[in-house]
């Protein structure tokens, strides 16, 4: 019976064969032609990210969704790609001491300094068609250093003595010193000069009002990358089309849309009803939302956490007479469960930090000290430390100093008070107390961290790859009332040995030997617990299926420096 | 009346001149400014450039001479620039002022259109199941969160039924007359839900206490009939206590609806004002609240004009004071 059956669909199989593959061959012509239809539904992107750009001049203003757009249209000398090495964009080649492209000079006073030579490529070309040369690097140093023109960081451009283009393709740069930065240009960001030259020098003082990033942002000519801007609509959205001029791959998408939308919640609706494709990991999801969205979705869509260069820590004020002691601050580590913490509240996605280096960074020191949650060896350090009595479930010492103190983190960031909260009842369980008092990011990093008014405060430090910390642990970077509250070094961290680290790795050109004092700061940062590192934030990238291409890096020059290489699968 | 009007205008200018100063010094007395707020984003920026940009932006100056030097500019018409966004004020709030008028008028009528029907429908048929019903819309609506409500709808008819988009613009494209009146259906919905339950319970109020009143009872015994009676009668009367509310309501339009807007990724005025005060952009967030304070007195002044239209006796001075 079972073989007459079996029979029976073979032959009704044999039967219909001819019929099944006509039909199969139109079903393949139709998807043949529903194919490419399909491809041509997929020549529009829509991102969606949280943060709309207040101006699109490269240099005014530091805004993460400015570089997340402007990455996608203008390309700098040089940047850091998704290793985390520094590679050439516009130039032909990375000048390098070794192969020529640098060389050391003395200077007029007599100092040291470095001449860095930039090949740009010959077929980089702006918008309109006219070619990238030296002079709009000179345009750009020379907006860049004019100390009215509203540039937020001049300190680089200031750093450059001279620009000079020997022809029309190449540009010199003579730095004031010789640091193992000398090649990197990645913030330099080069302007057309024959846009913007007769704007800035008609009055370099409102040459930001008067700028066509802002009074004319499609201008073709403003744009050197694999893309153009071509509408924006006020806090809204930013339109992007393919520059015709642009030399590189070839990007697939006709037209890229960026649309700003603050409120997560709605950022997740939108995604959801398809209005937007794909959420920006550089500036989209909080990381709790995206692991809930991954357990209900996590069919439709890619997710990746990549951890990133912001660093989340606890900064003690040093000047606080409990914080001196090496012993109290090691101790606060120890009662931490950071490995728990992260494992419970980010699922692992974010890894515990170490020190301020991230470990994907070249130079990070895998032997820098690790502090394990280990309750006891806390309890022994409070007591050698004096704290040896407990009343009422907190320690003190002889003086009847206590070891409570007031906490502080923005108020309002979820991801931050739940943190706050382990942190508060693993210190319970050592025998410290602390008080938690939350202040809105305006009053927290306006006043209470820059004038340092905080007992325990916990934030994310943002840095670059083989950034030198000079603004946040260099003695010369604490805040005061005579330096007018400048300067990040909030814990008031005033360490020689560490000054000297820190002026002396950017001088040290060598690798291995850089490589070395890199090891030294981290050992040092770590066994004097002078910040308490917490862990690494993660960027989510929640990337749709059919979306390739997309590489995200972690530091601040983002995926969208590759956007020629997203297509559809 | 000519001489009330100018009296009401030249109190409305000393209002908007000491609203100005109030506000000025309010932003001035936030903690923080903004290059702290900038270089907690920007390892790279130093001490130096620190004092640079404060002193660029005339930040390191006394508050009263900022303002005093933003009022002489204002005698000469100069709104001064946006320092966020590099753009004359004026320039910058042009759009998003289109934008908030075009959903906070369509909320304003659509709510109109729902509440004052309603409020009429229960004072009509007052103790009924149907001004039950309006009554327990009236206070839901009135309880509601909008951003909830807002997230509702959105979740409801953009990701599960797919009928409406999640923003309140288009994407950028299809900018035809019905894509943009598509977009704004669900933002004009939820203002419009929150605010007609008000203007329900108002009515309902206002009218009831028409009805209770002799020359209803006289209408109705000279034979009107009950359309007529709350149409003609009733409807008129009522109007006047609402009228106040309406425009007060009215006067707060342009300073946006900041809820609605982030849940609908909406570009409006309540947005920009938040943007503005938290940058401390003391020359956009001035235009905008005192734009919003301007409003606010003109609708005041134009609910004086439609009380007097209403009721004769306000206009003439007349009327029974007892």
């Amino acid at each position: 019976m079972v073989a007459r059956a079996r029979r029976r669909r073979r032959h009704e199989e044999g039967s219909v064969s001819p019929a099944m593959r006509a039909l199969a061959t139109l079903a393949a012509a139709l998807l043949a032609l529903v194919g490419p239809a399909h491809a041509q539904v997929r020549d529009t992107l829509t991102i969606g990210i949280t943060q709309f750009p207040a101006t699109l001049h490269p240099m005014i203003d530091s805004m993460a969704a400015k570089t997340y757009v402007l990455h996608m249209a203008r390309r700098p000398l040089t940047t850091y790609d998704k290793d985390w090495k520094l590679v050439c964009l516009i130039c032909v080649e990375l000048p390098t001491f070794e192969n020529g492209g640098a060389r050391r000079v003395t200077l007029p006073d007599g100092k040291e300094g470095a001449e860095v030579t930039f090949r740009i490529q010959a077929d980089a070309k702006w918008g309109d068609g006219r070619p990238v040369v030296a002079k709009d690097a000179i345009l750009a140093w020379d907006v860049g250093r004019h100390p009215r023109s509203g540039v937020a960081s001049g300190e680089g451009y200031r750093r450059i003595l001279k620009v000079e283009a020997p022809d029309e393709k190449t540009v010199v740069f003579t730095n004031d010193r010789v640091t193992f930065s000398y090649n990197d240009f990645s913030q330099f960001d080069l302007l057309p000069e024959h846009v913007e030259r007769a704007r800035f020098e008609t009055d370099p003082e409102t040459y930001k009002r008067r700028t066509a990033f802002d009074t004319e942002p499609t201008n073709p000519a403003l744009f050197n990358g694999p893309y153009r801007i071509a509408g924006v609509q006020p806090g809204a959205s930013i339109t992007l089309e393919p520059n015709a001029h642009w030399a590189g791959t070839k990007p697939h998408f006709s037209r890229i849309v960026v649309r700003v939308i603050e409120n997560t919640a709605a950022l997740e609706a939108n995604l959801l009803s398809g209005s937007i494709d794909y959420v920006a990991g550089e500036l989209g999801f909080t990381l709790d939302q995206a692991l809930a969205l991954e357990k209900r979705q996590g069919q439709r869509f890619n997710f990746e956490y990549v951890p990133s260069l912001l660093y989340e820590h606890v900064d003690l004020n040093l000047d606080i007479p409990a914080f001196k002691d090496r012993r109290v601050r090691q101790a606060l580590l120890l009662a931490l469960d950071r490995e728990a913490l992260v494992r419970q509240l980010f699922e692992g996605k974010q890894p515990v930090a170490r020190s301020f280096v991230n470990p994907r960074d070249s130079i990070y020191a895998a032997d820098t000290p690790a502090y394990s949650f280990d309750l006891a060896r806390a309890q022994a350090l409070l007591d050698a430390a004096g704290y040896d009595k407990v009343v009422n479930g907190v320690r003190q010492n002889a003086g009847g100093d206590r070891l409570s103190f007031e906490f502080g983190t923005t108020a309002g960031n979820r991801i931050r008070e739940t943190v706050q909260q382990v942190l508060q009842s693993q210190w319970k369980r050592a025998g410290v107390e602390v008080r938690i008092r939350n202040e809105p990011a305006r009053v927290y990093f306006g006043e209470t961290l820059r004038q340092r008014r905080f007992q325990m405060a916990m934030y994310a430090w943002f840095s670059s790859p083989e950034a030198v910390p000079r603004t946040t642990l260099h003695s010369e970077s604490i805040p005061t009332e005579a330096n007018g509250w400048a300067g990040q070094n909030q814990p008031g961290l005033a360490d020689a040995a560490m000054d000297a680290d820190i002026d002396a790795v950017e001088r040290e050109l060598d690798a291995t030997a850089r490589k070395a004092i890199w090891a030294r700061m981290q050992k040092r940062y770590a066994e004097e617990a002078w910040v308490l590192p917490l862990y690494y934030r993660s960027d989510p990238f929640v990337v749709p299926k059919w979306l390739a291409g997309i590489e995200p890096t972690g530091h601040q020059y983002y995926s969208t420096l590759r956007v020629e290489h997203w297509r559809p699968r | 009346m000519i001489r009330h009007a100018g009296a009401r205008a030249f109190q409305g200018l000393v209002v908007l001149l000491a609203a100005s100063f109030a506000i000025y010094m309010l932003l001035g007395l936030m903690p923080g400014d903004p290059i702290d707020l900038m270089a907690s984003g920007n390892p790279l920026i130093t001490p130096d450039d620190m004092r640079r940009l404060r002193e660029l932006h005339g930040l390191d100056r006394p508050l009263s001479a900022r303002y005093l030097e933003w009022l002489s500019a204002l005698l000469h018409g100069d709104l001064g620039y946006s320092r966020i966004f590099s753009k004359p004020v004026l320039a910058t709030v042009g759009p998003y002022l289109a934008n908030t008028a075009a959903l906070m008028l369509a909320a304003f009528a659509l709510a109109l259109a729902i509440g004052l029907p309603l409020g009429l429908l229960a004072a009509a048929r007052r103790g009924g199941a149907l001004d039950a019903a309006i009554n327990a819309f009236a206070f839901v609506s009135a309880a509601i969160p909008t951003f909830w409500l807002g997230l509702l709808l959105i979740v409801l008819f953009a990701v599960l039924l797919g009928w409406l988009p999640a923003s309140a613009l288009p994407p950028p494209g299809s900018d035809g007359f019905w894509d943009h009146a598509k977009a704004l259906v669900l933002p004009v919905a939820t203002l419009a839900i929150v605010e007609a339950g008000e203007y329900a319970r108002h009515m309902r109020a206002a009218a009831s206490e028409a009805l209770a009143q002799d020359w209803v009872r006289t209408a109705r015994a000279k034979g009107a009939s009950e359309r007529r009676v709350l149409l003609h009668h009733v409807l008129r009367n009522a109007l006047v206590p609402v009228a106040t509310v309406a425009a007060l309501g009215f006067g707060g339009l342009f300073s946006g609806a900041l809820v609605t807007e982030t849940i609908f990724a909406y570009p409006g005025m309540g947005k920009l004002i938040y943007d503005a005060i938290l940058a401390s952009d003391f020359n956009l967030a001035l235009a905008c609240l005192l734009m919003a304070a301007f409003l606010v007195i003109a609708a005041n002044f134009a609910a004086d004009l439609v009380y007097a239209a209403l009721d004769p006796r306000v206009g003439s001075g007349s009327g029974d004071e007892s």
